[in-house]
This record gives C-alpha cells, sequence and structure tokens, in this order.
C-alpha cells in the first residue's frame, strides 16, 4: 500500500495490520519515533496523522492510506532544525532523549493549532507523555521558547 | 516557571580533601618537562589520579594522529548524562584545543580503557580526573617535543589552538609533534594543569554533543541501529520467577510469515523473524501454545517490612562509637520502610549482537561493557578476546536494569543465525517484570536528644544486597534458563565506604554516639539489583525524616537544627544556600491551607557531592494527592565541568525522586510480578511537575570532581515527605507516600 510521509509518497509491501511505528523505523529508516511501550502509555513513538498526534506503536498503516504523515525527520534536519527542534537544543531538553522525539511532536502539533497555548493548555497536552529522567522542566522551558519563535510578530522561519 | 544557574567563584578550602596538583599556569611547564617518562612502578609509590591507576599509558585516553585529529577514549557510557561532553570540555581545556576539535570514543571493549561500570556518580573522579591529567601531560609532552626541535627551552613555549608557539611565533601543530611513541609512556601522578582561573572550556555550560541527533530522528539509541543483513528477535519469558519450560508445540509458529527460527534451550525460549512486527507476532503466538511450571513464592507485598525483619540476616557493624556523656534526656524512635522500585527505563532493553566465524560483537546499553563481556563469553563458552562489547546507548537505566539480559539474549541468538546481526528488544511487560528492581528495605531509628542536640543515635537498616551485576554467567538472566543452566551467583553486601543498602547508613551529622547496624539479607525472592543511589535514598529519606522529627521533638527549625549538627563548611554552605535561595521561612507561615516546606540535606555517600533540596508541597484534601510546587537545590560537586549538566542531573533527581516518593511500587501475587506495564505501575506526569524549579551550583575551583548523578535523590524524598508533614500534620515513613495513604491519615 501507498503511504504519505513527511511529503514523500512510499510504495510499502506490508501486512495492513502492522503497526506504523514498526514501518516507519523498519522500511522506510525513519528512526525518530520510538518504541516505548506498545500501549499506547507513554507517547515515545507519536509522530502527527494529518497534524493530529497518534501514538504509532498501536496505529496499524491499514488506517492510514490517504493520510499525511509527519514523523520529527520531516520538522528540520540537523542543520536546518525547526523551531521546535531548535528550542530543544537552546533549552538543551534532554537527558537521555529516548522520550523526547514523541514529545516534541506533541508540542509541535499543539503550536501549529493554537500558538497562544497557555502554561496549563500545554502541559495538560503533554500529560500522555512519560519522561523517566525528570527533564520536564526542561521539556516546558523548550515549548515556551518554541512558542515564542513560532508567534506571528517573530515568524521568520516555517511554522 | 524560572531556572537560575548560580556559580560562585569562591576560595579553595583549605583541608578539604584537595587532590595533589601541581599548577602552573598556562603555557609554563614544571620541571618534568625534560624528564623521562616515569614508569609505572614508581607511580605506584604515589597513587595515579583517578582511572590513570588501572590504565597508565596517555595514549590509552588521548591519540592525536598526524593531522592533528585528536581523540578521547573513555571506558565510561553516555547514559544521557552528559558524560561525552563533560570530558570532552576536560580534554580540550587541558590540551589547549577548540571544544570542536576533540571527538570521544566510549565504553568499548577493543578500543577504550576498562574502567568497570558507569555508575554510582563515579564517571567524573574516575574518568574525568585521569582525562584532566592525561591531557595535561600528553601537551606537557608535545611541548618538550616541539622545544626540543625549535632548540628552544620548554619553558618559553606556549600552546594555542593544537599548536605549541616559539618565542620567535614559529608555529608546531600537535599533529606534526606528535609521534607514536611520544604519548605511549605511563602517566606521572602530578600533572602540569592549567589554574582553574584560567579556564576557557572548562567551567562553561557548553551544549551536550549528543542532543542534536536525538531532537533530529539521527542514530542516537542502540535501538536505532539498522545494520545490512538484520533481523528482529524476540524472546518468550516465563510467567513467573524459575518457571521451567514443560512443552510448546511450535509447529504452527514456525510457519507464520516471515519466521526464520524457533530457538530452544532449556526454558530459555525465542524467535527470529525477518520484519519486527513478525518476531512481535510470533513471540505473542509462542507465549500463548508455551506450558510452564510455575514454582516461586512470593511475599506479601503488604507486609514487606515483616517479610524483611524474618529473613535470615547476616549483621555488619557498619559504626559503633560512644562518646556520649549523656544518655538523652528525650528519646524518639521511628521505622521507614520503602518498597521494591523499578527502574522504569522509557526504551525496553535492547541489543543487537553478531557471530562471525568465532568472533561474537555485541552492540549494548550495558554499564560495563568489560564485565558484560566476561559473562557473556563465560556464557557462550567463548574466549573473552572473541567477543567485543560496543556501548551504544539506550534510554535512560539509571542502573542495572535489563541492558545486560539483553545482551546476552542477543549472544544466543546471534548463534542461531551466524553471520546475521539479530536485534533483540524487550516488550515493556518483560522490562517492567524481569528488570532487577531497586530492593525493598526496612530502617529503625533511635535517637536521644538532649540540651537541644542529638547525643545518641542508633540506625538499623534491612535489605538484599543492591548489586546483582554481572558478574559471572548466572548473573546473567537467560542464562540461568538455558538447558545447562549457569546458577545465580549469592548475593554480596557492596563494602563501605560506598557500601550497598547501608550506602549512606552514617550519620553526616555530629552526634556523640552513633551505631549503625546493616542486616543484610542474602534471601532474594524477588530479583532485585542497582537503582540509582543505591541504600543512599533510602538511608537518606530515614534519616532527614527523622531529623525534622527530631527538630520538632526539640522545638527548633528544620534548618538550624540540621546546621547546629553539622560541621563541615561545605555542607554547611549547601544547607545554607538552599534555606536562603528557597526563602526557607524559619518562623510560622500566614496560613496557606494545605502547603507545607520541607528540607533534606546529604552528601552522597558521604563522600562525593553535597546537595540540598528545599520544595513546598500542596496536598489536595480532597482526593490526597500531594504536588510539589516549587523546589530549590543547592549543589557543590567540587571543580565545575558543566554547570548545566549537573543542573539536568539535580533538577532529573528530584523529579525522578517525587515520583519513586509519591507514586511506586513494585506489585505482585504469590506468584507474579503484578506491575507490569505504565497503568500498573504509574509514574509521574506532566500534570503533577511542579512550577518552578532552581539549581544553584556551587563551584569550588581546583577541587576534585565529585560526581553529581545520584546526589538528588535522598534529599529530595526527604524535602516531599517533610514538607507533606508540614502541610498535613502528619508523618509519612512508607513510601509511596501516595495519595491514598494520605487521604487515609488526614481522614477527609
Amino acid at each position: 500500500m501507498k503511504l504519505n510521509v513527511n511529503g514523500n509518497q512510499h510504495d510499502v509491501d506490508v501486512d495492513p495490520r502492522t503497526p506504523l511505528l514498526y514501518v516507519l523505523r523498519g522500511d522506510l529508516k525513519l528512526i525518530a519515533a520510538k518504541f516505548g511501550c506498545g500501549l499506547g502509555q507513554c507517547g515515545a513513538c507519536t509522530v502527527l496523522v494529518d497534524g493530529e498526534p497518534v501514538f504509532s506503536c498501536i496505529t496499524p498503516i491499514a488506517l492510514l492510506a490517504d493520510k499525511q504523515i509527519t514523523t520529527l525527520e520531516g520538522l528540520g534536519t540537523p542543520e536546518r532544525p525547526a523551531p521546535i527542534q531548535r528550542a530543544f537544543i537552546e533549552a538543551q531538553a534532554a537527558q537521555c532523549g529516548y522520550c523526547i522525539p514523541g514529545i516534541m511532536m506533541r508540542a509541535h502539533a499543539l503550536l501549529q493549532k493554537n500558538p497562544r497555548a497557555s502554561e496549563a493548555d500545554i502541559r495538560a497536552f503533554l500529560e500522555p507523555h512519560l519522561c523517566r529522567c525528570g527533564t520536564h522542566m526542561r521539556i516546558l522551558r523548550a515549548i515556551h521558547r518554541a512558542q515564542a519563535e513560532m508567534t506571528p510578530a517573530n515568524a521568520g522561519g516555517s511554522g | 516557571m524560572s531556572q537560575a544557574i548560580v556559580i560562585s567563584r569562591r576560595a579553595v578550602l583549605a583541608g578539604s580533601g584537595a587532590l595533589v596538583l601541581s599548577f602552573s599556569s598556562a603555557g609554563r611547564l614544571t620541571a618534568q618537562d625534560n624528564a623521562p617518562p616515569p614508569s609505572a612502578t614508581l607511580a605506584v609509590a604515589r597513587p595515579l589520579p583517578g582511572s590513570l591507576k588501572q590504565t597508565p599509558y596517555l595514549d590509552s585516553w588521548i591519540r592525536i594522529d598526524a593531522d592533528g585529529a585528536i581523540t578521547v577514549f573513555t571506558g565510561k557510557a553516555e547514559l544521557g548524562q552528559g558524560i561525552k561532553t563533560a570530558l570532552m570540555q576536560i580534554a580540550a581545556e587541558q590540551l589547549d584545543v577548540d571544544f570542536d576539535r576533540i571527538k570521544i570514543i566510549t565504553a568499548d571493549t577493543a578500543l577504550t580503557p576498562n574502567e568497570g561500570y558507569t555508575a554510582g556518580s563515579h564517571s567524573m573522579q574516575d574518568s574525568g580526573t585521569a582525562v584532566m591529567h592525561a591531557a595535561a601531560q600528553a601537551r606537557q609532552f608535545l611541548i618538550a617535543e616541539a622545544a626540543t626541535r625549535a632548540g628552544v627551552p620548554a619553558a618559553q613555549m606556549k600552546t594555542q589552538d593544537a599548536a605549541v608557539i616559539a618565542p620567535d611565533g614559529r608555529r608546531f601543530g600537535y599533529g606534526e609533534v606528535v609521534s607514536a611513541r611520544l604519548l605511549h609512556v605511563a602517566a606521572a601522578a602530578t600533572s602540569p594543569l592549567k589554574d582553574p582561573s584560567q579556564y576557557k572550556i572548562m567551567n562553561r555550560r557548553i551544549p551536550r554533543v549528543d542532543i542534536p541527533a536525538k531532537v533530529t530522528g539521527g542514530s542516537a539509541f542502540v535501538q536505532d541501529l539498522r545494520p545490512d543483513g538484520m533481523v528482529h528477535a524476540r524472546v518468550v519469558r516465563p510467567p513467573s520467577y524459575g518457571a521451567q519450560l514443560a512443552g510448546v508445540d511450535d509447529g504452527a509458529v514456525r510457519k507464520m510469515p516471515g519466521v526464520v527460527k524457533v530457538v530452544r534451550d532449556g526454558s530459555f525460549l525465542a524467535v527470529i523473524a525477518q520484519r519486527e512486527f513478525q518476531a512481535i507476532e510470533a513471540m505473542r503466538a509462542l507465549a500463548a501454545v508455551a506450558r510452564w511450571n510455575e514454582t516461586a513464592q512470593l511475599p506479601d507485598a503488604n507486609g514487606l517490612g515483616a517479610f524483611l525483619t524474618s529473613l535470615p540476616a547476616q549483621d555488619i557493624t557498619v559504626l559503633d562509637r560512644q562518646q556520649s556523656a549523656s544518655s538523652g534526656a528525650k528519646t524518639l524512635s521511628a521505622t521507614y520502610s520503602r518498597p521494591y522500585l523499578a527502574h522504569g527505563s522509557i526504551g525496553p532493553s535492547c541489543a543487537v549482537a553478531q557471530l562471525d566465524n568465532d568472533t561474537l560483537t555485541v552492540w549494548t546499553h550495558t554499564q560495563g561493557v568489560y564485565p558484560d563481556r566476561a559473562a557473556i563469553a563465560e556464557m557462550m563458552g567463548m574466549a573473552p578476546d572473541k567477543v567485543r562489547c560496543i556501548h551504544s546507548e539506550g534510554a535512560g537505566c539509571y542502573g542495572h536494569n535489563g541492558a545486560d539480559d539483553a545482551a546476552a539474549d542477543a549472544a544466543l541468538l546471534a548463534r542461531a543465525v551466524p553471520g546475521h546481526p539479530v536485534r533483540v528488544q524487550w516488550t515493556r511487560e518483560q522490562e517492567h517484570a524481569w528488570e532487577p528492581y531497586g530492593p525493598a528495605m526496612l530502617i529503625k531509628l533511635d535517637a536521644a536528644l538532649d540540651g537541644g542536640g542529638i547525643v545518641n543515635w542508633d540506625h538499623e537498616v534491612w535489605s538484599n544486597t543492591h548489586s546483582t551485576r554481572p558478574g559471572p554467567a548466572g548473573s546473567l538472566l537467560s542464562a540461568r534458563y538455558l538447558g545447562k543452566p549457569f546458577p545465580e551467583p549469592p548475593p554480596k553486601p557492596i563494602p563501605m565506604p560506598e557500601g550497598g543498602g547501608d550506602r549512606n547508613s552514617i550519620p553526616i551529622y555530629t552526634i556523640p554516639s552513633a551505631r549503625v547496624i546493616y542486616h543484610f539479607l542474602p534471601t532474594m525472592p524477588v530479583r532485585v539489583s542497582a537503582l540509582r543511589a543505591l541504600g543512599g535514598f533510602m538511608n537518606v529519606f530515614a534519616i532527614e525524616s527523622f531529623m525534622d522529627e527530631l527538630a520538632a521533638a526539640a522545638g527548633a527549625d528544620p534548618v538550624a537544627f540540621r546546621l547546629k549538627h553539622l560541621d563541615d563548611p561545605r555542607a554547611r554552605e549547601v544547607v545554607a544556600t538552599a534555606a536562603e535561595r528557597f526563602g526557607w521561612a524559619t518562623k510560622p507561615r500566614a496560613a496557606a491551607p494545605g502547603r507545607g516546606q520541607g528540607f533534606g540535606f546529604a552528601r552522597y555517600k558521604n563522600l562525593a557531592a553535597y546537595c540540598a533540596v528545599a520544595c513546598e508541597i500542596e496536598v489536595d484534601r480532597d482526593s490526597g494527592r500531594a504536588r510539589m510546587r516549587r523546589a530549590v537545590a543547592a549543589v557543590d560537586s567540587g571543580q565545575v565541568v558543566n554547570s548545566d549538566g549537573i543542573a539536568n542531573q539535580i533538577e532529573g533527581a528530584i523529579l525522578q525522586s517525587m515520583s519513586w516518593t509519591l507514586y511506586e511500587s513494585v506489585t505482585f501475587d504469590e506468584r507474579r510480578i503484578t506491575s507490569v506495564d505504565w497503568s500498573s505501575y504509574p509514574i509521574l506526569r506532566f500534570s503533577a511537575v511542579p512550577d518552578e524549579m532552581e539549581i544553584h551550583v556551587i563551584n569550588r575551583p581546583g577541587m576534585p570532581f565529585l560526581g553529581s548523578g545520584e546526589a538528588g535523590q535522598g534529599p529530595a524524598a526527604a524535602a516531599v515527605a517533610n514538607a507533606i508533614a508540614d502541610a498535613t500534620g502528619h508523618r509519612f515513613r512508607d513510601l509511596p507516600i501516595s495519595a491514598e495513604r494520605i487521604k487515609a491519615a488526614i481522614g477527609v
């Protein structure tokens, strides 16, 4: 079947019951989304489907035929990071970093939809995500930093 | 929300255990510059610094190529604590080169020194100290060599940006000066270290080198490795400890799409498939047809204290000091407990292994590539030099989790498909059920007060071992289930001064008479090992809770009461700084219903970093939920290399410890572990994250690195418990201090 990931069409010959996470990481070599639980309990596998955050570990590709899938790789590169990526680097918002790609995807989705999200909105939106290193304060700081950069007044780069 | 990093430059305190260093200002050399390379035998008389003791040759640590490329080698592993960046800063500073010139290679049995485990907050003391001295001595040899070529006394040569500069301006690049023999010399005991006041790269907040790949989808973890020809494996774990595989009809599984092989060796059962999800589906199908004989008998999870004290114990007298003139006018007694706690790594354990001819390579997130190699080689019946273990990052481990076991799984399965890299990842349920937990503990404290001070102190702690790391092959989980099983080695206590269950059990406070007994419990019905801070978390939680109880009995402010019993000036400064920055209220405060303030302090292991935490907690009386509103910490880790790295560690320690303290316990029935996912083992989520946190890093120029990865856990737990006691008027001594327990105690 065909999958649209980060604006590119991919033909994948995989059992359609296969959760998206394994197709991304195994077939498309897009490894930002991580396996954390396979149960939709931790958020490490989060990617965007038509702009909405989903747990790729429990989303079979059969459901994604006409959808736009976005992974962390689709936001930016080390050379040209997206605002959310730049913000996480500037805030040094990682310890081990395993949970971070999923958190960045959800934060990116929130800021796209609601650039003026409040502190309470951000915390509530991140509730599905676990971070075991205790990097939460930095993660929140990074999201505020990205938010400042993404507000219309400062909109220089891509959103 | 805010964060402040306050670096205070202070004079080096005399008499506090400073390293013996021969300082010289940048560009100047000591008289050693033309001396012959000292031999290792000479160094025995005066111990070499850090891990140079075990690995004395400079080129084991620093390699300079003819093209000027500089590589640092460390036996320590990046665990998300930022050790790569810190070691690169140290090397760049002492070599006098730009930070960007430095490359680093971490824990790899083919390439790096053997530095044992990356554990115990030792990386900066061991490896940081070794790299600092090796780099400084390497620079000295480079200067000497350039001086010879220039025909100028070494004392007149300077270094700058990876080159030695002669007084007449002639420039000798390190790559031109270096030769194979130049750095192949054993280290000297002292080094021409830079004057800390001249640091340009150390004591700077240089961004971590590992973060860009982690936030852009680069290959950052062992889980991300995708070598050509890789196949995927999953292990079918038994339903309970020690269960034996009675039978499995795997005929249908062998025919499933993509299945390469079903592997059975005794009670070790696994499947290898082409694709990852095929391996997962085959594992599920295999698990459904496997028949097990279960024998495990687990204790009553709700009566762990009684269980621990009922076990046969090996009693160790940790401290026995009787100097009190008084037996005390007022006595207090209290008992504290914690359940088994899970490491709960966000990424389940994973490894990739490949057997080529007679050589096995294992990519693993183990904390100790060398010990892991020894255990795997024994299990495989191979010579250790035919096994190479390469550290590749995993998700944060926080101690001995499933990393070594997953490496063993991959090794066993690589043997089934020679030539193919085999990737094994545990399921969430396997990680939760099979990792070796931090052991349950019980602590009984007794103290006597006289004249407002403590005159007598008794500390008894009951605990299993805090390390079952490899070790022999039997330390590896799957090795115990093979057709020819390797026996689990008998547990041993970790000796003081670092200790295991007794880590931090000696009160740091000045008390004339004190006794500490460690009831070491060899019986381990639940699999246990090292969890961050080991016994230090629980001993500090108990001691620092008890200090508040004693302060209340003495009618004293908790911070003042601590200071009254603290002599070490560095300890006093950390306590005072945290209290001051927090705005510690020493007088009764205006009524803020349900809110309280709490304080906790410790020097990790009584020999590493000092850390004090003050926090404010609010308790919702209807739900019983406690939430931290803000926390302030002060930390003294000796010479600072990267204050942001230290702050990151302490922030993480406070939040992780708060999660352990408020929410967590491993659950089980008579036979099986029942906390097998994030729903049955809940941890901190964003809704409970504090509004503010500030970390104040106190720099001690020129003092030894102390290591801060585990300094905050104990103090944070005590600060939380003390704040809850302040908020509710009720003392909680059993962890976790759950909403249910709070609600039951305050009786709404």
